[in-house]
C-alpha cells in the first residue's frame, strides 16, 4: 500500500548570520516522510540535523534564515497543504507546531518548565490552540499520562518536574507532544540524556504510540543502534548535506559512503574483541569558512583527487538508495569495505531481522 | 508552609530583640551623654540622669525600655525636642518616608522590569545598548547627583515641579524625589532581569514552549518572566529596605521631613530614645522584607517550596 506523503523537503538551504561570517548550515537537503513511517536523520554534532527540523517547527534562532527550497506539509486527513517556507514564524506556530507537528527534545531534565505543574504544561497546548475547557483538558492530560506509562496520573498532574525522574520527565515531554494529536512527531535525540536502561523503554513507548496513532516519526540521532531498531528510512548528514539515504535495509545491508562506514564502525560493540573503538579521524569542517570539493574529503582515507575539487552529486545505488560519493561514479576505482565493518554489518542485519 | 512562616517569624522577633540589645550597648559606649551642655555642673548632670533613670544599670534600663516599648511607649526625646514623646516625633516622618519609599519601590520595580525584559528581548540591538547605558548610569551615578541634576533642570529651569517637597501636597512635589530614589532600583532590577531573562530564553523549556506553538508573547509571559524573577527577588529585598527607610541625601536636597535626616541628627546629639526607635523601625522593616522575600521565593519557585528543609 502506498501511504500518503505528509512532509516533503526540497533543496532546502539554511544559513546563519554570525558576527563575522555566513554559515551555510543546510545545503540542498531533500527528504520525504510518509504517514506512519519513521525517518532517522543521522549525523555528528553540527551536521545540520537539528537545524532542518527546527525550520519545520518555526523555531529557528533569529539569526537563521531559509534561503531557498521548499518544505511542504500535507495534512493526511484533510489533504490541506502548507508551504512552511512561505509562512511567517508566527503563522507556523499558530498552525503547524504543536498541533500538526510536535517535537520531543533531548534533555528531559531541562525541557520542562521548573515552575509549572506537569498537568498545566500538558494542558497548555490544548487550552492555547483549541480553547479546550479545563475539565476536558484535565481529563485528556490524565489519559495522556497513562498512555505514556505514568500511573497515579491525578497526583502526577499536580507535581512539578523536579519531583520526577529523568525517564518520567521524558514521558511527560512525550505526553506534551501528543497533547494536540499531531501527525508528525520529531524526536531530537530523545534518549541521549537518559540512562541506558531507560533508553529502550522510551524508544518502545514512542514506537507503540506511533503504531497506535499512525504517526510519522522523525528521529534525529547520532546513535546508529537506535536507527537500526526503529527507523524505516535513514538519511545520513554531513556538513549540511545528505550524503547517503535510503531504507534501513539498503543503508545497513549495503552502506556505500565512507562516512557511513566510519559511523557504523564507531558504534561500540561488546561482542567484538577489538581493543580500540574506531573513530573517524579529524573534525567536521567549519562551514563558516569557504571550502572546495567534498567537505568530508580531508577525513576520508578513500578520497579521490576529484573529491578535493568538486562536491559529488547524489548517485543512485538502486531502489531508494542515494549516495553522494565519487566512489559511486563508474569511472572511479573499486573500493572494498573494511573487513571489520563487514562483520559488524552482518550482526546489525541480524538485529534488524530480529526486530521484524 | 504555615509552620515555616511561623518559624521564620519567631526567628525575626529574636533578631530584632538582639539588634536592640546591641544598640543599647553601643549607645552606652558612645562618648558623652544626651546632656553635654558645658554650663551644666557634674552634680546637675547627675540629677538629670537620675530623673530620666539613666543612672540605672544598663540591663535594667534595657528591660524597662522593652516593657514600655511593647505598650507602644518609645520614651521621650532628651535633646532634639525636649520631653516630646518619640512616637509623636516619628509618627509623621515615618508616614512621609514610607509613602515616598513605597512609591519609589513600585516605580523602580515596574520600570526596571519593563526595561530588563525589553532589553533581553531586543538583545543585541540599539535598544538593548541604550537600556544598558541607562542601567550603568543608574547604578554608577549617586542618587544625590541625579537628585540635584533633576532639581536644577525640572524644578529650577523648567519649573515643572516645585523645588521643595510639600508634605501636604505630596503628589507633584513628590515626583522628583521618588524618581531620584528609584533610579538605583530601576537600574539594578533591569540589569539582573536582563541577564536572567537571556539565560532563561536560551533554555530548552522555552524552546519546548515555542515548539508547542505558543506565540512569542505567551512564551515570555507564561514561562519566561516567572523563571527569570527568582534571582531578581534576592537582589530586590535589600533595595526595598533602603528605599523604605529613606535616604538622608535625597531628603536633604528636597527638604523632605523624613526619617533619614532625623536619624543622623539624633545620633550626633546622643538622643538615645530617638536613635533606638528609628533603629527599631529599620530593623523591623529589614526583617519583614527578608521574610517577605523568603516567602515570595517559595511562592515563585516550587523547587524551594518542596525541597527538604524548606517550607513544607
Amino acid at each position: 500500500m502506498e501511504s500518503k506523503r505528509v512532509l516533503s523537503i526540497r533543496d532546502l538551504e539554511i544559513s546563519f548570520k554570525t558576527t563575522d561570517a555566513l554559515v551555510r548550515a543546510i545545503r540542498g537537503v531533500r527528504l520525504d516522510l510518509f504517514q506512519g513511517e519513521t525517518l532517522a536523520i543521522v549525523g555528528e554534532s553540527g551536521s545540520g540535523k537539528s537545524v532542518s527540523v527546527k525550520a519545520i517547527m518555526g523555531i529557528l534562532s533569529s539569526n537563521g534564515s531559509i534561503d531557498a527550497g521548499k518544505i511542504l506539509y500535507t495534512d493526511p486527513e484533510t489533504g490541506e497543504e502548507f508551504s512552511i517556507v512561505d509562512m511567517s514564524q508566527r503563522e507556523i506556530r499558530s498552525k503547524i507546531s504543536g498541533q500538526r507537528i510536535a517535537m520531543i527534545f533531548q534533555d528531559p531534565m531541562t525541557s520542562l518548565d521548573p515552575t509549572m505543574t506537569i498537568g498545566k504544561q500538558i494542558m497548555e497546548g490544548m487550552r492555547y490552540h483549541y480553547q479546550v475547557p479545563v475539565q476536558e483538558a484535565r481529563r485528556k492530560a490524565q489519559e495522556l499520562l497513562e498512555l505514556v506509562g505514568i500511573d497515579n496520573s491525578a497526583k502526577r498532574m499536580k507535581q512539578y518536574p523536579n519531583q520526577l525522574s529523568g525517564g518520567m520527565r521524558q514521558r511527560v515531554v512525550i505526553a506534551i507532544a501528543l497533547a494536540c494529536d499531531p501527525q508528525i512527531l520529531i524526536c531530537d535525540e530523545p534518549t541521549t540524556a537518559l540512562d541506558v536502561t531507560v533508553q529502550s523503554k522510551i524508544l518502545e513507548l514512542i514506537q507503540s504510540i506511533q503504531k497506535e496513532k499512525n504517526l510519522s516519526v522523525i528521529y534525529i540521532t547520532h546513535d546508529l543502534g537506535v536507527v537500526a531498531k526503529v527507523a524505516d528510512y535513514v538519511a545520513v548528514m554531513y556538513a549540511g548535506r545528505i550524503i547517503e539515504k535510503g531504507s534501513v535495509e539498503e543503508v545497513f545491508y549495503d552502506p556505500r559512503h565512507p562516512y557511513t562506514w566510519g559511523l557504523l564502525s564507531s558504534i561500540p560493540d561488546l561482542n567484538l574483541e577489538e581493543e580500540e573503538l574506531y573513530s573517524i579521524p579529524g573534525n567536521p569542517i567549519n562551514l563558516a569558512l569557504p571550502f572546495q570539493g567534498d567537505p568530508f574529503a580531508p577525513r576520508n582515507r578513500y578520497a579521490l583527487n576529484i573529491d578535493f575539487e568538486q562536491e559529488p552529486p547524489l548517485f543512485s545505488a538502486g531502489g531508494k538508495h542515494r549516495v553522494a560519493s565519487w566512489l559511486m561514479d563508474p569511472r572511479s576505482p573499486k573500493v572494498e569495505r573494511p573487513a571489520s565493518l563487514e562483520r559488524r554489518l552482518k550482526e546489525m542485519r541480524e538485529e534488524i531481522g530480529r526486530n521484524e | 508552609m504555615v509552620r515555616y512562616i511561623g518559624q521564620r517569624i519567631s526567628i525575626a522577633v529574636v533578631t530584632v530583640f538582639l539588634i536592640l540589645l546591641l544598640l543599647f550597648l553601643m549607645l552606652e559606649l558612645m562618648p558623652g551623654t544626651p546632656f553635654n551642655d558645658e554650663r551644666l555642673t557634674d552634680q546637675q548632670r547627675d540629677v538629670i540622669m537620675e530623673k530620666y533613670g539613666l543612672d540605672r544599670p544598663i540591663l535594667e534600663r534595657f528591660f524597662k525600655y522593652m516593657q514600655l516599648m511593647l505598650k507602644g511607649d518609645f520614651g521621650i526625646s532628651y535633646t532634639l525636642n525636649k520631653n516630646m514623646p518619640v512616637s509623636f516625633m516619628l509618627g509623621q516622618r515615618v508616614g512621609v518616608t514610607m509613602s515616598l519609599g513605597l512609591q519609589a519601590v513600585l516605580l523602580g520595580l515596574a520600570i526596571g522590569m519593563v526595561l530588563g525584559i525589553i532589553s533581553a528581548l531586543k538583545h543585541g540591538t540599539w535598544l538593548d545598548s541604550a537600556m544598558s547605558m541607562i542601567a550603568v548610569a543608574g547604578v554608577s551615578v549617586p542618587s544625590y547627583v541625579f537628585a540635584l541634576f533633576s532639581l536644577y533642570v525640572f524644578a529650577f529651569l523648567l519649573r515643572w515641579f516645585p523645588i521643595r517637597y510639600n508634605p501636604s501636597a505630596p503628589g507633584l512635589s513628590g515626583v522628583l524625589p521618588v524618581i531620584s530614589l528609584s533610579m538605583f532600583t530601576i537600574a539594578t532590577v533591569a540589569r539582573f532581569l536582563r541577564s536572567e531573562m537571556l539565560e532563561v530564553l536560551g533554555s530548552e523549556y522555552i524552546l519546548l514552549s515555542r515548539a508547542k506553538g505558543l506565540r512569542e508573547s505567551a512564551v515570555i509571559s507564561r514561562h519566561g518572566i516567572r523563571n527569570s524573577l527568582i534571582p531578581v527577588v534576592t537582589v530586590v529585598g535589600p533595595l526595598v529596605v533602603n528605599l523604605m527607610t529613606g535616604s538622608l541625601v535625597v531628603e536633604k536636597i528636597f527638604a523632605i521631613p523624613g526619617l533619614g535626616g532625623l536619624f543622623v541628627q539624633a545620633i550626633t546629639v546622643n538622643d538615645y530614645n530617638v536613635v533606638i526607635a528609628i533603629s527599631f523601625i529599620y530593623s523591623v522593616m529589614f526583617v519583614l522584607v527578608m521574610l517577605a522575600v523568603d516567602i515570595l521565593y517559595s511562592v515563585i519557585d516550587p523547587r524551594i517550596r518542596l525541597s527538604k528543609g524548606g517550607p513544607a
